[in-house]
Parts: C-alpha cells; sequence; structure tokens
C-alpha cells in the first residue's frame, strides 16, 4: 500500500512538472521526457509487471490530458514499462551505465514509434530533420534530467524495500 | 493478523490483456470521436488546480529571467517604438478616414455587427503537451464555462487555435502551428483563398507556419500582407487575423502558390487566451 501511495505520488509530480515548469523551461521548445524515465527505471528495478502497469498508468494519463486517441500513450508506455522489466536480472543499484542505455532506448524507440504512426503516414517524410531537431535533443535533454531523476527514484525504492522487508519479518 | 496467499496474474497476460483493452479504447474514441467521458471529469476535477498552481510558480521563474534582460536592449528598444509610434500615428489618420467611409459603406449594406461583437471569455493556459511533437494545451475553463468543442481560440488579435476536448472545468486546444492543424485563410488585400497548415519542421526552424493553394492569378500577393481566416471555413470565424505573409513562392503547377506565415501570436509564451464563445453556425447539426 505504501509503494503504490508513493508511485503514484512520483508519476503525479513528474506529470505536473512535464505538462508546466518544464514546458516553461524548455531549451529550443524542447522539453524532456520524465515520464518515459519514471516507467523505465520503475520496470527496470521491480520487473515487468510493475513496469507495465506504471506504464499503462502514467499513459492513462497523458491520454486523458493530450491525448488524441485514448489507449494510444498508454500502449506505448505499458511497452515501454514491460520491456525495460525484462532487465530486472541485470539490475545493480550502483551501475549507472545499464539505466542510462534503458532510458535511452526507451526514449529513441518511444519517439521513433510516434514519428511512424502519426506523422510518417499523413506524408511527412523528413526523419532525418526530426530526427536531429526533435528525438536526439530531446533524449538529450532526457538523460541529463534522467541523472538526477533516477537517482531520487533509486533511493525511494531502497527506501521502500527495506521497509518492506522490515515489514515482512515481523509476520515470520 | 495471516496474510491470504494472493493470486496475481503473471504479467505475460496481464500484457495481451492491457494491450487489447488500449486497442479497444483508441478504435472506440476514434470510431465514436469520444473524449474520455468521465475519465476526463475525474481527471480534470483532480489534476486541473495542481496544474494551475505549479503553472504560475513557472510563469513567475520565467518573468524573473525575462527581467534580466539587459536596460540597453529595451532602451534600443524605446527608440525603435517611439519612430513606429510617429509612423503608426500617421496611419492611424489616413485609417479613420477609410473608417468613416467604410461605416457609411457599411449602413447601406446592413453589415453593421457581422465582425466585431463576437461574445469572448478570457481563460488562463494551465499545462502544455509534454511530448514535442505536438503543440496541443489546456485551459482553466471548461463545459461549466460554457465552452464548447470548436470553438475559437484568440491571443491578442490573433488567432491561436480551437478547442477539440472539453471537461467540466478545462479544455483542450489544439494551436495552429500544431502538425496536426490546418484553417482556410484568407488574403485580407486580394480576398485569395489558401489552406494554412501548421508545420512541426518550419515551426522549429524559423517558427512560420505554411500555406498552401493560394490562386492569385494576377501576382497581387505580397510579402507582409495579411492573413486572416476565410469566410468559407468550416469552424473557424472569418476575418481573425492569423499572420503576415513571410515568403511566398509559385507551385510547379503554375496555378497556385504557397509560402510561410509569420503567426501574430507567440505561442512559446501563451499564458492567457480568448475563447469566442459564439460558434460558426453552418446549419447542418
Amino acid at each position: 500500500m505504501r509503494r503504490k501511495i508513493y508511485v503514484a505520488l512520483i508519476i503525479i509530480v513528474c506529470f505536473l512538472l512535464q505538462s508546466t515548469v518544464f514546458q516553461v523551461l524548455s531549451f529550443a521548445s524542447i522539453s524532456p521526457n520524465l515520464m518515459i524515465v519514471v516507467c523505465a527505471s520503475f520496470g527496470f528495478m521491480r520487473g515487468r509487471r510493475e513496469g507495465l502497469t506504471i506504464g499503462f498508468i502514467s499513459g492513462l494519463l497523458l491520454d486523458i490530458f493530450f491525448g488524441e486517441y485514448l489507449g494510444f500513450y498508454a500502449l506505448l508506455y505499458m511497452y515501454v514499462g514491460f520491456l525495460t522489466g525484462c532487465f530486472k536480472k541485470q539490475f545493480y543499484p550502483d551501475d549507472i551505465k545499464l539505466p542510462m542505455l534503458m532510458i535511452t532506448a526507451s526514449d529513441l524507440a518511444y519517439n521513433l514509434i510516434i514519428y511512424l504512426l502519426r506523422f510518417l503516414f499523413r506524408g511527412q517524410f523528413r526523419l532525418d530533420y526530426y530526427m536531429l531537431h526533435i528525438i536526439i535533443p530531446e533524449l538529450v535533454y532526457t538523460l541529463l534530467v534522467s541523472v538526477v531523476l533516477y537517482a531520487v527514484i533509486l533511493k525511494i525504492n531502497q527506501r521502500l524495500e527495506a521497509v518492506e522487508k522490515r515489514s515482512a519479518a515481523k509476520f515470520v | 493478523m495471516r496474510r491470504k496467499p494472493k493470486f496475481r496474474i503473471p504479467a505475460k497476460y496481464v500484457l495481451p490483456g492491457l494491450t487489447v483493452v488500449c486497442i479497444a479504447a483508441m478504435y472506440i474514441s476514434f470510431a465514436l470521436n469520444l473524449g474520455g467521458g468521465p475519465l476526463n471529469t475525474l481527471a480534470g476535477t483532480i489534476f486541473g488546480p495542481m496544474q494551475k498552481g505549479i503553472n504560475s510558480i513557472g510563469s513567475w521563474m520565467s518573468d524573473r529571467a525575462d527581467n534580466l534582460k539587459s536596460m540597453h536592449e529595451v532602451m534600443d528598444e524605446n527608440e525603435i517604438l517611439r519612430q513606429q509610434v510617429a509612423d503608426l500615428t500617421q496611419e492611424v489618420n489616413s485609417m479613420k478616414l477609410d473608417q468613416n467611409e467604410l461605416e457609411s459603406l457599411r449602413q447601406l449594406l446592413d453589415l453593421d455587427k457581422q465582425y466585431s461583437d463576437y461574445e469572448k471569455t478570457g481563460a488562463r493556459v494551465i499545462g502544455k503537451d509534454p511530448g514535442n511533437w505536438f503543440h496541443t494545451f489546456l485551459i482553466d475553463k471548461g463545459s461549466e464555462d460554457g465552452i464548447e468543442i470548436d470553438m475559437n481560440v484568440l491571443a491578442g488579435s490573433g488567432l491561436v487555435g480551437i478547442v477539440i476536448d472539453v471537461g467540466p472545468h478545462y479544455a483542450k486546444v489544439r494551436s495552429i502551428i500544431d502538425d496536426r492543424s490546418s484553417v482556410y485563410g484568407m488574403v485580407l488585400s486580394t480576398s485569395d483563398n489558401c489552406i494554412v497548415n501548421g508545420d512541426l519542421v518550419s515551426m522549429t526552424e524559423d517558427q512560420v507556419i505554411t500555406f498552401s493553394n493560394l490562386n492569385d492569378k494576377d501576382n497581387q500577393v505580397q510579402l507582409g500582407d495579411q492573413l486572416v481566416t476565410s469566410n468559407v471555413s468550416d469552424k473557424y470565424l472569418p476575418g481573425i487575423l492569423i499572420g503576415y505573409i513571410s515568403s511566398i513562392s509559385e507551385d510547379s503547377n503554375h496555378l497556385t502558390k504557397s509560402g510561410t506565415i509569420t503567426p501574430v501570436v507567440d505561442f512559446e509564451h501563451l499564458q492567457q487566451v480568448l475563447v469566442i464563445l459564439d460558434k460558426k453556425d453552418m446549419g447542418t447539426s
């Protein structure tokens, strides 16, 4: 229960920050994608099941407020959570390279799919342009922010796990 | 207290299940043109106030940053503006003459109140699309304040966009610089119609949007001409300023022209907008 509340709080705070403050703090009208950092890092730390649930919920939130069709972002973020969850066995708290790699891959895949489904099909063929001016800048900015955000999420997760372990030990 | 062993569906079944749910939801909202419905209401009541609060912090921060603009810059601007005032005063005088003439002609034609008297309501921007692909934003007024889908949204004197979704206390607006947006426009000087499309590429590159299908046989349309919404548009009210033509070129078919428009609205720093409560009545529904 405690975990659910904390995770919900993280999602809400990231969603609010991303749709308000980070839109103001954007460089060259590019803003970072905090939601994908949350989904990828939780999937990575907690496994497929939790990853896909968190992805689904945060995607749904985006759908309701900014989506064109309900379910589109939910689907994307759910797969991000699930696929990063497959790498749970490789997770070590001290290692920062692999999470960064995960976030990079997720963000790239996410934006490429949006391009494919929402721009290419409308006849916007300049992938190279979109790559250079939207996808890569967003990736760089996201990675910069995720250095901090990932550390925060990691800390919260460790704290939660410690609490859970303690309360589980009581019942033995 | 003993814990019951909880039955959990394994992830490999949850994923396809939720996938089907998502696709079904997408299909339904696409086919029936539905928004979130009750989900909108629920989410709007929870998140609206929070977004409003945080956003005011964000704009406060950006205001502080803008204040650091150097004094020098402001002085230069002052100089230019003085010059402009002189020019404009002259222009206003000649306009007044035209205005008088126009009024008398309008009275003759009984067109008096066609354009000027739209009922408007002010609204604040409370959130912007978190991604970098689209330009939609949320405003803090919704169906309870009389906002409906397809209402036009202005900022200052220029067109911002159109309401595409509405909840009880918020509404979603798609701006005209969004890649999906297209507006029927008209060159004010010659009354030639054209189609104005939002364009992500030209917007990120030069802060302009594109127009196409302009029929201008006699080459009368010039750079700097005003472009307004056309009276043949089915969702936009006529005569709202979109922007000024910043480049123009002939298409390869030698019949039509296309080019770019600089919008009058500063979409980067949008904080307050006006929603026109009158909708264009096409008499279809």
